[in-house]
């Protein structure tokens, strides 16, 4: 066991989860606007809408992350068009495109949490809300979102987790967070434990403040 | 279409070789899991603290830390720990571990964290009654477990081990860092060689959502078969 190295590398691999949960800050609010706007269409009567956001959820759940982070990085800086807009500021750098991917994926699983929650209010309720002349569109903001969001917690807290988790895949374009960076000194020390031990313990640092944070809301939003 | 064709001018065959090498490590990591979960299971279970203490801190790290973290360690500290073990028996040659072997070793490990908590939940919800009515009807502990408690415990597991199914099968692109060909792996080699990454990388999702596709198809199959009488 190598503690001098063990001792070195942390303050290394504290700066990098410093990236780490910038990214994972980032595509969470980013993937939970998307999550809600599918969630909304796949509620919608349409067919045509519903079956839009029902594809996308499958092919985002249905694909590994990895894929999806290398067709945004690697595949989209083909397109000649693409180049030529604006978008290429964004497209070009792989800070950006992780984020793109992250969103896009978490946006779907977000999207079945929230689907579900709203699905499990019970009709009552609306009917309630109706009966006391509110408009629908104060019962849907005042009265379905924030149940849904209450129904969605402990599911939506496995996704933060799982996210989290999913932001390590950033360092496959070259983005040096948390995982790159213990990479990195794995590659040039050859100490694999030592440096597993201090980023996973990082890692499970994150995850224990992250489950916590989750229990306390849910406790704070209780119905009871 | 020309790109997927058969043979020396198309990546059709490499492709098709490299999504049975993905099936092939999704299987053997998911076994290999079965294997883990069968060990971590009971230390779960048992009424022993110490046992309580490495089943949950198994469970813990493994679904706390990223995959790509533990396929590292085990890329980069796997032929270390065997040549290790192997030394204590006086073998001190250089070993190296086949990629195959690291890969699915590591996906195992993940899968089977997953699967220790789906079992563990599964023989948690079998109702105590039927643990003490197996004991009354005098059969062997060894007919108690497999013939009336393991069932059910399958039962009510499979809806749960699909998800860990796919969790696993996704996984596996995780190992092409470690240069194991499988889908995402070959799919990198022909993107770099035929400069054409949307193409291959959309391909590979097309290969990864059939595989899904069909898995759950036949999970459906075995999930109608097991609740048969409910």
């Amino acid at each position: 066991m190598d503690l001098e190295l063990m001792a070195n590398s942390f303050p290394k691999l504290l700066n990098a989860a410093v990236i780490t949960l910038k990214l994972l800050s980032a595509s969470l609010i980013i993937g939970l606007f998307v999550g809600l706007f599918f969630a909304i269409l796949r509620l919608n009567k349409n067919i045509f809408l519903n079956k839009f956001a029902y594809g996308y959820s499958y092919v985002f759940r249905g694909t590994p992350l990895l894929v999806q982070i290398f067709i945004i990085y690697f595949g989209l800086g083909q397109i000649e068009y693409l180049r030529s807009t604006f978008l290429w500021v964004i497209l070009k750098e792989p800070y950006w495109c992780a984020i793109i991917a992250f969103a896009l994926n978490t946006g779907a699983y977000t999207s079945e949490i929230l689907r579900s929650a709203f699905q499990t209010i019970k009709p009552g309720i609306v009917e309630a809300g109706k009966s006391l002349g509110i408009s629908n569109k104060i019962i849907f903001y005042k009265i379905q979102i924030p149940i849904a969001i209450r129904q969605s917690l402990p599911a939506y807290g496995n996704e933060i987790i799982l996210m989290m988790k999913g932001t390590s895949l950033a360092s496959t374009v070259t983005i040096m967070d948390l995982t790159g960076v213990a990479k990195y000194i794995i590659s040039t020390t050859f100490k694999p434990i030592e440096v597993f031990i201090v980023a996973g313990g990082i890692y499970l640092f994150m995850t224990f403040i992250i489950h916590n944070l989750i229990k306390f809301l849910e406790k704070k939003y209780s119905f009871n | 279409m020309e790109l997927l064709a058969f043979g020396k001018t198309g990546w059709g065959d490499e492709l098709f070789i490299a999504t049975l090498m993905t099936i092939a490590v999704s299987i053997t990591a998911m076994l290999i899991g079965f294997l883990f979960a069968l060990i971590f299971t009971p230390l779960k279970l048992s009424k022993n603290k110490l046992f309580n203490v490495i089943g949950n801190s198994y469970t813990t790290v493994v679904r706390g830390v990223p995959e790509l973290l533990v396929i590292y360690l085990l890329f980069f500290g796997g032929s270390g720990a065997v040549m290790f073990v192997a030394s204590i028996f006086g073998y001190n040659e250089y070993i190296e571990i086949n990629a195959f072997i690291t890969g699915s070793f590591a996906i195992g490990i993940i899968s089977g964290a997953y699967s220790t908590e789906v079992f563990r939940g599964a023989i948690q919800s079998i109702d105590k009654g039927q643990f003490e009515a197996a004991k009354v009807m005098g059969l062997s502990k060894f007919a108690q477990f497999y013939k009336i408690i393991l069932p059910q415990t399958l039962r009510l597991a499979i809806p749960n081990l699909s998800n860990v199914w796919q969790i696993t099968l996704k996984d596996t692109s995780l190992i092409s860092v470690t240069g194991l060909v499988e889908i995402m792996r070959q799919s990198y080699i022909a993107a770099g060689s035929t400069r054409d990454p949307l193409f291959f990388y959309s391909f590979a999702a097309v290969l990864y959502l059939m595989l899904t596709f069909l898995s759950m198809k036949i999970i459906n199959k075995l999930e109608a078969k097991y609740s048969r009488g409910y």
